[in-house]
């Protein structure tokens, strides 16, 4: 641990303090770096200091889509948007890229109506966005989807907007439930 | 039984120890009609017990919406034998029939409560009895003075001596209660960061199954109110929602989704031997046993719309009972079978409906708007549900003829997934 620390200390003595986080998913592996000069920075500025042998985790770099883990939805409806494949799509390749990568999809409803039928309203939607990830290559054995019905809102008023939030699918990564 | 309950009592004692839980208030906000004009009198020697027993007793009675009591006061000595009775004063005060008792301190420390419930008009006695109680059973025991009086005068059993659960939402926190029917004696059963939804009686009273979110996923427990344990039933891979019992409570019906999608399934008590009993790709969910067992009802969407359904308790074909409207959900039976309570979704309003399942007529029985799971007395005579008022969950109750209405509310919380228990010693 003390040797990556010294390891990582002098990477951010080679580079400064202000390497980029990659952008381009596309090229994965390849970064691109244009050397900067410290005045061109702000004076201070810090970042978490990450051991050299680690890859910024693609799920957690807000640059990267895969960062992004919620798909929203019309009212009473389960069909995911155009705007949302993409990001289902990401998660699904990231999936059958990693093997033992687990997914828990988390199907959510505003709060009119049932209880238990918004749980089975729910279930839809997280089955929705399993069925997708499933398209990319994902096993059966590494998602479950289950439902939250209107019980975990995001938004509390008995607002359109603050519904929109709520008819939502999460997708958490193990560890992360 | 009654050991029973006593261990009821003492576990529900022990798991709240030094706690003073906020109570469920009452408010009745409609009466009905043909009330029975009632003079309940203090009992003589009351004074001895350490709380009052004949205020609570004309309070059920009042709550129920079946009587109209009348004043009783300003009468010495008090009478305790249907002998020393001024039956003309009770006649010019209206009242039909006249409640009187006598209360004793036994040489053990214990209470004797001796009451008569008289009818004026013939100057007869309807029915008396007596009462051996420890001073921690005044509430149990006025329950029980009323249960007999609403008995003997409406000729159906009355539900005093009954509880209800419910689940309270505090900030993030969720606890499942259990009170007495007039939403006093609060105790909590679970406590939980998570929320806890669809509680559901046991036939015998004893267990209550719900679902618990506690494993950031629905999981359907069943939890002893006798030794306060509890164990999973269904936690499959996806959703497990819905629990009702079984008649003879030895097996549930619940929704999973397993398989794909939202099925019913069976299942016995102890979480074993479950087997599927619907096999559509919509939404089949919030099964509900007839009475007899026979038959479930359930909510479901495969003709494009939730609406619902009846079927053989062993699956098969199911026939459509509702067909008014575009949202017909949480159907539940009445316990002499003849009518079902469901919520109504009706110009945008969310309603408690009873359909009258002979002639399949509809009636709308609130005028609240966002109502939610409707649960049956156990005379079938109020029907106890969920809705809101201004931004808080309450409780609210409704006579199964629409006439008597009551909500009940905990200060500064949200209360919502009432359930009420049933008949005691059944």
């Amino acid at each position: 641990m003390k040797k990556a620390l010294i390891a990582a200390i002098a990477l951010i003595a080679l580079y400064g303090c202000s390497s980029e986080p990659t952008k381009d998913e596309g090229k994965a592996g390849v970064e691109e770096r244009a050397p900067t000069t410290p005045q061109q920075q702000p004076s201070t500025s810090t970042r978490p200091v990450q051991p050299p042998q680690l890859q910024v985790n693609p799920l957690k770099d807000p640059a990267n889509i895969l960062s992004k883990r919620s798909v929203f939805f019309d009212y009473d409806s389960d069909v995911i948007k155009d705007e949302f494949r993409p990001l289902v799509q990401a998660h699904g390749k990231y999936l059958a890229e990693h093997p033992a990568a687990k997914m828990l999809v988390q199907g959510n409803c505003d709060e009119r109506g049932s209880r238990e039928y918004n749980i089975a309203l729910g279930q839809r939607r997280a089955d929705a966005v399993k069925r997708m990830l499933a398209l990319m290559g994902a096993r059966e054995a590494q998602i479950e989807s289950v439902s939250l019905g209107e019980e975990k809102p995001r938004c509390t008023e008995t607002t359109e907007s603050c519904y929109a939030q709520n008819r939502r699918d999460d997708m958490l990564y193990n560890g992360e439930y | 039984m009654r050991r029973a309950i006593q261990h009821i009592l003492v576990a529900c004692l022990l798991m709240t120890a030094g706690a003073a839980w906020a109570q469920l208030t009452i408010e009745i906000t409609g009466g009905g009609a043909n009330q029975i004009p009632i003079a309940v009198m203090q009992f003589a020697g009351e004074n001895l017990l350490p709380a009052g027993i004949t205020d609570i007793v004309e309070a059920d009675l009042q709550r129920s919406g079946r009587f109209r009591t009348q004043y009783a006061g300003g009468i010495e000595p008090i009478p305790t034998e249907p002998s020393q009775v001024n039956f003309g004063e009770w006649k010019n005060r209206n009242a039909d029939a006249l409640v009187i008792g006598a209360v004793q301190r036994l040489p053990d420390g214990r209470f004797e409560v001796r009451f008569r419930l008289l009818d004026v008009p013939k100057q007869s006695q309807l029915a008396g009895v007596a009462f051996t109680l420890t001073g921690a059973q005044v509430r149990a025991t006025a329950h029980r003075i009323a249960d007999v009086i609403y008995e003997k005068l409406t000729g159906e059993r009355g539900v005093f001596s009954t509880r209800i659960a419910y689940v309270v939402k505090q900030g993030g926190r969720y606890e499942l209660r259990i009170a007495d029917a007039d939403g006093q004696g609060a105790q909590v059963a679970l406590a939980s960061r998570e929320p806890i939804i669809s509680p559901a009686w046991s036939p015998d009273g004893t267990r209550l199954a719900y679902v618990s979110f506690e494993s950031k996923k629905p999981v359907v427990y069943v939890h002893s109110l006798t030794t306060g344990r509890r164990h999973v039933v269904a936690n499959f891979k996806g959703s497990n929602s819905a629990p009702a019992w079984s008649p003879d409570g030895k097996e549930l019906a619940v929704t999973l989704s397993r398989e794909g999608g939202s099925q019913i399934y069976l299942i016995n008590a102890d979480g074993s031997n479950v087997r599927r009993i619907t096999s559509s790709t919509a939404i089949d969910t919030e099964p509900y046993f007839s009475r007899d067992g026979q038959f479930i009802y359930f909510t479901s969407d495969r003709g494009g719309s939730p609406q619902i359904y009846r079927m053989s308790a062993g699956g098969g074909d199911a026939v459509r009972l509702t067909f008014e409207g575009a949202y017909n959900v949480s159907p539940r039976v009445s316990p002499d079978g003849k009518t079902m309570a469901f919520v109504a979704r009706h110009q945008g309003r969310f309603q408690v409906a009873v359909m009258d399942l002979a002639s399949r007529q509809t009636q709308i029985l609130t005028d609240t708007q966002r109502d939610e799971s409707p649960s049956f007395a156990p005379n079938g005579s109020m029907i106890l549900y969920a809705t809101v008022t201004g931004s808080r969950g309450v409780l609210a109750a409704v006579s199964s003829d629409g006439r008597v209405k009551q909500r009940l509310t905990v200060q500064a919380a949200d209360v919502r997934e009432p359930a009420w228990g049933p008949f005691l010693g059944n």
